[in-house]
C-alpha cells in the first residue's frame, strides 16, 4: 500500500484517449442517472430519509469506540469472534492466519471494497492459497487482473465485447455476444467453486451494535453463497459501518439501494448474526468480524473532514460526477473512484500520496446533492485543497505561490489593478483574431488550445459606470 | 410593456460587478444596471472593488481569500442589497465566507448580514423585485444552462426561466441535463484542461441537439467556456448573459 502514488493527469489523459472506455462510460451512466432519478423521485420521504441518514451517522461516529465495543460484545454473544486490524497489513495476517489455522486452500469472496483497500487477494495467492470473486463484476475484474472501476458496478469500464473477448483468452469459451450467455458460463464455472471452497470472504455494508448483526446487501446471491455454505465466514469491515440500532437499516437499506441501483430493494439482504446455530440448517461453523482502521481514525479526529467517515460505498456520487464519466475510475489511482474518491483516498493513504485529486474536481456540487447521507463533498474537497497547499512535502509550488501572492497584490489595490487590466488590454493585441484570443503562450495555451479566449475590454464597467450611473431608467 | 414596481423605486442596490466581468464583459454590467433603472432601483457601484477571492479559497490559498474577503465586506459594508451577475461569485459571499471565517465568531457576524444582502442577479429580480417580465424583446430559441454555483448554491433554477420566458419573441426550450456542469470550474479549467474541454463537448452536443440558437445563464464563467468551444468550432449559437437578454429591447 505504501508504494502507490496516484498520478490524476497522466491516468486521465489515457483514459480520454480511450474510445472504448468512453463509450462505456457513457452508456453505463447515462442509463443509470434515469433510473436512480425514479428511484428516488417516487419517493416522497427521500429528503426526510436523507436527513435521518445522516443524524444517526453523525451521532454513531460522534461516539463510535461506544458502539464498536458494543458490536464487539453482541457479535461475541452469538458465538463470533472479533478482530481488531489497525492497518491492511494487520488485517491481511489476521484473516491468512484463520486460513491457515483451519487448513484452508481454497476461499470464495463476495464483493467488498475493504478487501480491495487491503489486497487481500494478494495475501492469499502469496499463501498459495487460490481466492475466486463470485460477484460477476468482480468475477471479470479477477480475470482482467485489473482494479474494479467503480464501487457498485467494478467492471463498468468494460464494454460487452470486450467480456466476451475476456471469457474466450481466460475461460476457453466460445466467442458468447450476450450477456445471459455470459452469465450462464460464470455461474456454471463459480457453482463449483463454491461448493470446494473452505472459507468465504465478505464485506460488510451495515454491523448494527445492538445485535451484533451485520448485513451484506447484494443482488446476485453470491454473498449469500460466500457467507452460508464454507465452514469459515470471515468478514471484514471498516471502523465507520456500524450503527446503533437493527431499526436503523429501516432507513439506511432504503437510502442505500435506492441510491446505489435505482431499485426498491435488492433482491437479497443477508442479516448475519453469529455463526451457525443448532437449530440452523445452514452457515458457517466459524464465524470471524474483522475490524479495520486502516486510517479511518486519522479521519475522525480532523473535525473539518470527518464526514467522509459517513459514506455507505452506494456510489451515487460517481455516477453522477461529470469528472468521473470522463476520466474514468482508474484514473483516480487507487479502489475509490470519483467524488468520494478524491476526498478519501488523500486522507487514507496521505495527502501527499494523492494531492492532485482534491483539485480533480470542477466543484460542480451534484456530488453533494445525490449523497444519501448528505457529504458536502465539494466543501471537503476545499478543506483537502487548503491542506495541500499548505503540506510541506507537496505545498503550492514557487511559481504559483508567485502568481498568487501577485495575483493578491493587484486586487489588494484598485489603482494597480486598473494598471494590470490596461496593461493586459494592450499585450494581449499581437493574439487577437476576429476579436479573440485563439492561441495564447503558456500557460495560458492551456485554455486556448481547444477554447478561443475572450479579448479584456477597451472600457472596463468602471470606466463606463461615470456614464451610465446617471441614465435614467 | 412591463409594469413597473412601484415598491421597487426605493429599492438601493450596490453592484457586485465581478472582476471578470469588469474587465473581459463589461456590456454584461451595463446590461445589468439599464434593467435595474428602468425597473426604477437606485444603482450604486463602489468603485474599490476587485475580487471578491474565490480564485484563491478554491485553489487552496485560504489566508489569501481571506485577506480579500475582508476587503469585500469593508467596501460593501453600506445599507441596501448587494447584486451580482454571477451565481458564483454571489455564492463565494453568501455561502463560502461563512466557511472561510468559521471559527472566527466576530467575522461570522459580519459575514451573516452582509450574506444575507447579498443576490445573484436573476433571483433579485424574481424574489426581491417580483419582477418575471422586465419589458425585453429577443428573437431567438433560447436555450438555459444551470450554472452549477447558481443551481446548487443558491438554489436559482426557476428564476432564470421566468424571466427568460417573459422576453417576447423568445421560443424557449430546454436541453438535455441543463444541470450538468459545463466542466468551466474556476482554475480547473486549466489545471485539467482536457478533462475540462471533454466534459465542455457533452455540453455542447445537448445545445445543438436542443436546436437553440442562443444559450442563456448566469454566469459568465461558465460562459467563457461554453462560447470559448462554441467560437472555436464556428457552430451557429451565440452565447449571452441573461442581464443581456434582458437589456435587449
Amino acid at each position: 500500500m505504501e508504494d502507490i502514488k496516484v498520478n490524476f493527469e497522466k491516468n486521465s489523459a489515457t483514459a480520454l484517449k480511450n474510445a472504448n472506455l468512453q463509450r462505456a462510460l457513457k452508456n453505463a451512466i447515462d442509463q443509470f442517472r434515469n433510473v436512480r432519478g425514479k428511484a428516488v423521485g417516487e419517493f416522497e420521504e427521500w429528503e426526510q430519509l436523507r436527513a435521518s441518514a445522516r443524524r444517526i451517522k453523525e451521532w454513531t461516529i460522534g461516539q463510535l469506540d461506544e458502539y464498536l465495543e458494543m458490536l464487539e460484545a453482541n457479535v461475541i454473544k452469538a458465538g463470533g469472534t472479533v478482530h481488531w486490524a489497525s492497518d491492511a497489513k494487520e488485517a491481511c495476517e489476521i484473516i491468512l492466519d484463520i486460513a491457515k489455522k483451519h487448513n484452508v486452500k481454497s476461499v470464495v469472496k463476495s464483493k467488498s471494497m475493504a478487501t480491495e483497500e487491503i489486497e487481500l487477494n494478494h495475501s492469499f495467492e502469496g499463501a498459495g492459497i487460490k481466492v475466486v470473486e463470485t460477484d460477476l463484476g468482480e468475477y471479470i475484474i479477477q480475470l482482467a487482473n485489473e482494479r474494479p472501476s467503480h464501487i457498485i458496478a467494478p467492471a463498468i469500464h468494460k464494454t460487452r465485447e470486450d467480456i466476451s473477448k475476456l471469457f474466450v483468452e481466460k475461460l476457453n469459451t466460445p466467442y458468447y455476444k450476450e450477456p445471459e450467455e455470459l452469465t450462464k458460463i460464470a455461474r456454471e464455472k463459480l457453482r463449483s467453486e463454491f461448493l470446494n471452497a473452505d472459507m468465504g470472504v465478505s464485506g460488510v455494508n451495515f454491523a448494527v451494535a445492538e445485535t451484533g448483526t451485520i448485513v451484506v446487501v447484494e443482488n446476485e446471491g453470491n454473498a449469500r453463497f460466500t457467507t452460508t455454505v464454507p465452514r469459515i465466514h470471515v468478514a471484514l469491515m471498516g471502523i465507520e459501518k456500524v450503527i446503533p440500532r437493527f431499526e436503523d437499516l429501516s432507513i439506511f437499506l432504503n437510502v442505500l439501494i435506492r441510491s446505489a441501483t435505482g431499485q426498491k430493494m435488492s433482491t437479497y439482504v443477508s442479516f448475519i448474526t453469529g455463526p451457525k446455530r443448532n437449530s440452523d440448517l445452514d452457515g458457517p461453523e466459524e464465524f470471524h468480524l474483522v475490524i479495520m482502521d486502516n486510517g479511518r481514525s486519522k479521519i475522525l479526529s480532523h473535525e473539518e473532514t470527518r464526514e467522509s467517515l459517513y459514506c455507505i460505498r452506494c456510489g451515487a456520487c460517481i455516477y453522477i460526477c461529470p469528472v468521473y464519466k470522463k476520466v474514468g475510475g482508474h484514473s483516480y489511482g487507487w479502489v475509490y473512484p470519483g467524488p468520494i474518491g478524491a476526498i478519501i483516498t488523500p486522507q487514507l493513504l496521505g495527502i501527499d500520496k494523492a494531492h492532485e485529486l482534491p483539485f480533480a474536481s470542477s466543484l460542480c456540487g451534484a456530488c453533494k446533492d445525490v449523497c444519501p447521507v448528505k457529504i458536502n463533498i465539494p466543501r471537503v474537497l476545499l478543506e483537502l485543497r487548503s491542506r495541500v497547499i499548505s503540506d510541506r512535502r507537496v505545498g503550492a509550488g514557487f511559481l504559483l505561490r508567485i502568481a498568487v501572492r501577485l495575483w493578491r497584490f493587484t486586487m489588494e489595490n484598485k489603482g494597480i489593478y486598473n494598471l494590470a487590466s490596461q496593461l493586459s488590454y494592450i499585450l494581449q493585441k499581437p493574439w487577437i483574431r476576429h476579436g479573440r484570443l485563439t492561441s495564447l503562450p503558456f500557460p495560458f495555451s492551456r485554455w486556448t488550445k481547444k477554447r478561443d479566449f475572450p479579448a479584456v475590454a477597451k472600457t472596463s464597467f468602471r470606466k463606463q459606470w461615470n456614464e451610465i450611473k446617471d441614465l435614467e431608467g | 410593456m412591463y409594469i413597473l414596481n412601484e415598491a421597487s423605486k426605493k429599492i438601493k442596490v450596490s453592484l457586485f460587478i465581478t472582476c471578470l466581468v469588469d474587465i473581459l464583459f463589461p456590456q454584461v454590467g451595463v446590461s445589468m444596471v439599464k434593467v435595474l433603472k428602468r425597473l426604477g432601483v437606485e444603482v450604486d457601484f463602489p468603485e474599490e472593488q476587485t475580487c471578491c477571492g474565490q480564485p484563491a479559497f478554491n485553489s487552496g490559498f485560504r489566508q489569501d481569500a481571506k485577506v480579500l474577503a475582508k476587503r469585500f465586506i469593508s467596501i460593501f459594508s453600506q445599507d441596501g442589497f448587494i447584486v451580482s451577475p454571477s451565481g458564483s461569485c454571489t455564492s463565494m459571499v453568501r455561502v463560502f465566507y461563512k466557511e472561510l471565517f468559521h471559527d472566527d465568531q466576530k467575522m461570522l457576524d459580519v459575514v451573516n448580514i452582509l450574506s444575507s444582502r447579498t443576490y445573484e442577479f436573476s433571483e433579485f429580480l424574481v424574489n426581491v423585485l417580483k419582477v418575471d417580465d422586465v419589458g425585453a424583446t429577443y428573437n431567438g430559441r433560447v436555450t438555459y444552462h444551470d450554472s452549477c454555483h447558481a443551481l446548487r448554491e443558491l438554489r436559482v433554477q426557476n428564476e432564470p426561466r421566468k424571466l427568460i420566458k417573459s422576453v417576447k419573441g423568445v421560443d424557449f426550450v430546454e436541453m438535455k441535463f441543463p444541470d450538468t456542469c459545463c466542466g468551466f470550474g474556476g482554475t480547473f479549467s486549466v489545471k485539467f484542461p482536457d478533462v475540462s474541454v471533454s466534459i465542455l463537448d457533452e455540453k455542447i452536443e445537448s445545445i445543438i441537439e436542443s436546436g437553440a440558437d442562443t444559450v442563456v445563464s448566469t454566469d459568465m464563467g461558465c460562459l467563457m467556456q461554453i462560447g470559448g468551444a462554441i467560437n472555436r468550432k464556428k457552430l451557429p449559437v451565440k452565447t449571452i448573459h441573461i442581464a443581456e437578454l434582458l437589456a435587449s429591447v
